[in-house]
């Protein structure tokens, strides 16, 4: 660890990186949307997350991957708050959503997902119809001023999760009569539905076969253009294939941040180059 | 998507204020329909606290007796039948009028005579039958007061309100007043309510002929409930394989469960008193009908205790070559027992409970000895709680609810025996 | 020989058996040594005596005692000289509640009449001679079984399967009881319910808008002939159900609602039990608070405001059992909410929906069919519960849609009709059979739709 070139890194819109952040690579960006600053995280006293600080910028796709439990995915339900759900779980250090402390007392939680939305790891539409599984994130916040508008939200949210052209004729029919990838895509054509900056992603294709997989991550690819991802995945194919930076997580410690390629093709950290030619994982 | 970041973020900041609004109104909801709910428990309990707790006491009074032979047995030639036929109250109101020797009149006797309660004439009788000695004798006796002297003392008889509309009249409150200024009247722990039967009189009547009943009908319940739902709920969980049969028989089961409990009532008077002529009012009967009420509760409960030993146990029983039969009797059936007999607690705490039906069957009747045996007259508390209620006695309503209060302390007592149970014995695999 | 006497040799015969029946088999192959040669323990043989000494006895004592009263009343009666056989069947229940005290020594002998006398000495010299028949029926059978079993025992005889062939069939015949059960009450209530449809048309019962079952003393009796048009009944009961629901749905839902997506653990331990104890309380409870306590405070606050209010009011009745229902709402929507799986609400919230938005929008939608097949099991509770009713509900039929007057219900007329002496034959008690009827079928009809949405609801999320 003796490449301590973080904090010596000129930040640019980012935040100074804590001086005991271990972290090998460059932890910031140039333009970054959310930036994470020494957060741990506590699970009923347990600590699952050390001193992570990372910056995700817009227009990238930056992937987590490392061996289970290794606190990639608790790090990512951090970054919308999705930790509050669960009892006992507990945050500190700073996260910081365009110059506002997203754990700030009057940083309104609602408000907050409403910009970092999340797909999950199973598909979870709600047990309404495809149309009300897409409209009901404008509805509950007031996006839309008229029935034509909501259409239209909904209209192009199917379209941008590729998803359209096989559901325009049933879209009352339920979410949950969809297969599993084309119910994973109604999931993240919901969350854009809302319009988000950031949207987080926990493993989306896990629970898929590997054409659905394939579907996902092209789009992944276009929705680029438009967001800023985050992607928590445990394969490393998928990682090199959609993401443009690699964190590497090992026991709760954020290990090595970089360019995926050279992160792929050239490891610094030990740990990482373990992990990386398959000797754990 | 045509609309840009900033829009976005601009909408949903204008719903905010709403949306925080109506979140608040939806958790205060919530909130207050707990409140609600808590609230009935104290009201619920308070009333019956409020109205119950005085009858744990009842108003005595002492007086000073004389078993005149004169009265009880002029000629002097009186057999010990003819003695218990003898006028004791007569006895009574003279050691009354001895106390306030300036009572004249009939009318005037009569009101002094009603402070005491008639079981007073009872009590000389008895001490009289114990020991034929005591004729001509005098003793200081402690009687039960009458009912209304009872209630005034506890103040639910209202001095303020004018005459005329009172149970008790001026005059008897003098003489009331007279008797607790010199000790002679006074509060104290009411034994008669846990060791008599009922009575037309409030101030005589206990609940111990019901609690009897109730246990001869519980005992006949747990008798016949347990052993069938046990051998029910093993049969469908271990034996019987899935056809239409048993789903049948499940259907049923769940279906029973939910079934009114005085439609078992009708069952139990159409079959049991008018098929098979059983007694009516019988413990014997009420035993029944509550056995099949409490059937499919035990049976589910069972059923689920049975189903949460898990299938490696079975599977072990069964490769060290023990029988099916002995699989269940060795290993399952052990395992399950805490559950099972949770479920059993359970299933009587709710026939504890169960009238309707049992008025059904004639278990209403007024019966005043205490019953001896399961095909005896009997009553059970919950039915003894209902005809208290129904009766216009002013001192009937605290009887009743001191009656409730005993009935929820059984049914107290064996939900936590159930809890205890549970927490000591249930094993989670 | 009494009933428990024979019952305790019966139990001692059986206990002889399982020693002799363990004693010969252990005999035939030499004792201790040669138990290998033996199919089963030696145990199982004397089981299998056991069970052949006395299950037989058993059920000819059960079925012997069942039907020994009835066969000697026919008996009786056909013995009766004329004068008292032409009898209705009122006057014969007398006569025949007369001739038992007599044989029990209840009512003196020499009081009654000469035939009445008669016919006691021969109900008393008939169940002589049926308790001695009983006596030695079942010892023979008792001890038939168990010479029997004991001269075929031999090593080779599979004992403990012919033992394991019963206990199963035992176990079969139990759960087989819920069957009877219910076929029992259909088959008295139904039978019952067409001697009363004999009487009064099946219209003029479920259409009839004036329900008044006295029957008169004298035939020339005003209004003798006893009205029985249910209408009001079925009335009476759907409002006092409808007021329970009103108080116990929101209050039930919303409380199960804040104890499992918003109070803290720490709360819900404490709440949920002292809420949960509302549904131990007995039903008779609640009716004495709805008659002592509810009644009059309603009636009192009517009088304030200008309003009247009946003593027994339909509100009083509805409102103390809608108290009585709310913790099996609570406890079932309770069930619900938490199977539905953490993943909807986690869609919701990621969507950046408030806690509200998501159980209205998500957790409560999913939970609907089981929280309605719950709210169906509750209606179904509330129409065939009796004792709040009987006690605060009143007796007067009237045809009213206003909660503040006394109505009546189903289960208050059937709780009348057969409280107290009764004749087996009038219309008056075979309509609260006919009542009965009605209240199973429809109660029925809700347990099994609820019961299955329920089921249905489960399975989707296991």
């Amino acid at each position: 660890m003796s490449s301590a070139t973080a904090p010596n890194e000129p930040a640019v819109a980012g935040l100074p990186v804590p001086v005991n952040c271990k972290t090998v690579g460059r932890v910031t960006v140039d333009n970054a949307l959310l930036s994470a600053r020494g957060v741990n995280v506590f699970y009923s006293g347990k600590q699952a997350i050390q001193e992570v600080s990372i910056d995700i910028s817009r227009n990238e796709v930056l992937a987590m991957i490392g061996p289970s439990g290794c606190g990639k995915s608790t790090f990512l339900r951090c970054l919308n708050r999705m930790n509050d759900t669960i009892e006992g779980a507990r945050v500190t250090g700073s996260i910081v959503l365009d110059g506002q402390d997203i754990y700030d007392k009057r940083q309104d939680v609602v408000q907050l997902r409403a910009r970092v939305g999340m797909v999950f790891q199973k598909p979870n539409p709600f047990p309404k119809s495809i149309y009300e599984n897409v409209a009901y994130g404008p509805r509950i916040h007031g996006l839309a001023a008229d029935r034509v508008e909501l259409d239209e939200i909904v209209h192009t949210s199917l379209q941008r999760a590729g998803l359209w052209d096989e559901v325009k004729d049933r879209l009352n029919n339920p979410g949950t009569s969809l297969s599993g990838g084309q119910q994973q895509r109604l999931c993240i054509a919901r969350t854009i539905a809302v319009n988000p900056e950031v949207i987080l992603m926990d493993e989306p294709c896990s629970a898929l076969d590997p054409i659905a997989t394939a579907r996902i991550e092209d789009l992944i690819d276009e929705l680029r253009a438009s967001y800023a991802i985050a992607i928590v995945t445990h394969s490393m194919q998928q990682a090199a294939r959609v993401s443009q930076r690699t964190a590497y997580f090992h026991l709760g410690d954020l290990i090595e941040v970089g360019e995926t390629d050279r992160i792929f093709t050239n490891p610094r950290h030990k740990l990482t180059e373990d992990y990386i030619t398959g000797r754990f994982g | 998507m045509n609309r840009s970041v900033a829009e976005t973020r601009e909408r949903v900041e204008k719903s905010l204020k709403r949306r925080r609004w109506a979140e608040l109104r939806f958790k205060t909801y919530g909130l207050c329909a707990v409140l609600l709910g808590l609230s009935f428990v104290v009201l619920l309990f308070g009333s019956l606290i409020a109205q119950g707790w005085s009858a744990f006491r009842q108003a005595y009074v002492v007086i000073e007796v004389h078993y005149d032979p004169a009265v009880l047995n002029p000629e002097g030639t009186a057999t010990a039948d003819d003695l218990a036929v003898a006028d004791y109250a007569a006895l009574v109101r003279t050691s009354l009028k001895t106390r306030f020797p300036d009572v004249e009149g009939r009318a005037a006797t009569k009101q002094l005579a009603a402070l005491v309660s008639n079981s007073a004439a009872q009590t000389m009788q008895k001490r009289l039958a114990e020991d034929p000695k005591r004729m001509g004798q005098r003793e200081t006796l402690r009687v039960l007061a009458s009912d209304k002297v009872d209630q005034l003392l506890k103040g639910r008889i209202d001095r303020t309100v004018p005459e005329a509309d009172r149970a008790v009249s001026d005059q008897q409150l003098a003489w009331i007043d007279a008797l607790v200024k010199d000790g002679s009247l006074s509060l104290a722990f009411n034994k008669g309510f846990f060791t008599q039967g009922d009575s037309r009189e409030p101030e005589q009547a206990g609940v111990w002929g019901a609690v009897v009943g109730t246990l001869y009908t519980l005992a006949m319940t747990l008798a016949l409930s347990f052993p069938i739902a046990v051998a029910a709920a093993i049969y469908l969980e271990e034996f019987a394989r899935r056809n239409r049969w048993t789903d049948l028989i499940e259907v049923n089961i769940n279906n029973l469960a939910a079934v009114p409990s005085i439609v078992f009532g009708l069952l139990g008077l159409a079959v049991f008193l008018n098929i098979f002529g059983m007694p009516r009012s019988a413990p014997l009967v009420g035993g029944l009908v509550l056995t099949l009420l409490t059937l499919p509760t035990i049976i589910i409960a069972s059923r689920a205790a049975l189903k949460a030993v898990p299938p490696s146990i079975r599977e072990a029983a069964l490769g060290m070559g023990a029988s099916k039969v002995q699989m269940v009797t060795h290993h399952v059936l052990p395992l399950a027992m805490p559950g099972i007999l949770t479920g059993t607690i359970i299933g009587m705490a709710r026939a504890l409970g169960e009238t309707a039906p049992l008025l059904m069957i004639g278990m209403v009747a007024f019966i005043v000895d205490v019953p001896k045996g399961l095909t005896d007259p009997a009553t059970v508390l919950p039915v003894q709680i209902f005809l208290w209620a129904d009766s216009p006695e002013r001192a009937f309503i605290e009887r009743t609810s001191a009656a409730i209060l005993v009935l929820l302390l059984f049914l107290v007592v064996m939900n936590a025996t159930a809890v205890i149970l549970r927490n000591r014995f249930e094993r989670r695999w | 020989m009494s009933t428990s006497a024979l019952l305790l040799v019966l139990a001692a015969l059986a206990t002889f058996a399982y020693w002799s029946g363990k004693q010969r088999s252990l005999k035939l192959v030499g004792g201790g040594r040669g138990i290998r040669r033996l199919h089963s323990l030696p145990s199982y043989y004397g089981l299998l005596t056991a069970l052949w000494c006395g299950l037989p006895a058993l059920l000819i004592m059960g079925l012997w005692l069942m039907l020994q009263d009835t066969v000697i009343t026919a008996l009786v009666k056909s013995h009766l000289p004329a004068a008292l056989s032409h009898q209705n069947a009122g006057q014969m229940g007398l006569l025949f509640n007369d001739i038992k005290n007599i044989v029990l020594g209840n009512i003196p002998a020499d009081g009654a009449r000469a035939e009445v006398r008669a016919a006691a000495l021969d109900y008393q010299r008939l169940r002589g001679i049926a308790s001695l028949s009983l006596t030695g029926l079942v010892l023979a059978a008792a001890v038939a079984g168990l010479a029997l079993v004991r001269a075929r025992i031999h090593p080779e005889l599979r004992a403990r399967n012919a033992v394991e062939k019963i206990v199963e069939f035992l176990l079969l015949g139990s759960s087989m009881l819920a069957i009877f059960v219910t076929l029992g009450i259909v088959l008295s209530v139904l039978y019952e319910s067409l001697r009363f449809f004999n009487a009064v048309s099946v219209q003029e019962f479920l259409l009839g808008l004036t329900w008044s079952p006295q029957t008169a003393l004298r035939a020339d009796q005003v209004g003798s002939s006893g009205a029985f048009g249910a209408v009001p009944l079925f009335l009476g009961t759907v409002m006092i159900s409808g007021i329970a629901m009103v108080v116990a749905v929101p209050v039930g839902l919303f409380s199960a609602i804040y104890l499992a997506e918003y109070a803290n653990r720490g709360f819900r331990a404490w709440v949920k039990p002292v809420l949960e104890i509302l549904a131990g309380i007995p039903t008779v409870v609640y009716g004495f608070f709805a008659a002592l306590t509810v009644g009059p405070l309603l009636r009192q606050f009517g009088e304030h405001i200008g309003l009247h209010v009946a003593s027994e009011s339909a509100l009083a009745a509805g409102l103390v059992m809608g108290i009585m229902i709310i913790p099996f709402i609570s406890s079932l929507a309770d069930d619900m909410i938490t199977a539905v799986p953490q993943s909807l609400r986690d869609g919701a919230y990621a969507l950046g929906a408030t806690r509200s938005e998501t159980i209205r929008n998500v957790v409560l939608r999913a939970a609907l069919p089981g929280i309605v097949g719950g709210v169906l099991l509750a209606i179904s509770r509330a129409i065939g519960e009796t004792m709040i009713v009987v006690m605060a509900a009143g007796l007067a039929a009237n045809l009213t849609g206003n909660p503040l007057e006394a109505v009546t219900t189903v289960t208050v007329q059937i709780v009348t009709l057969l409280t107290g002496d009764q004749e087996f034959d009038s219309p008056k008690t075979l309509a609260a059979f006919a009542l009965g009827l009605v209240l199973f079928l429809v109660t029925l009809v809700l347990n099994v739709v609820a019961l299955q949405v329920v089921r249905k609801y489960r399975e989707q999320y296991e």
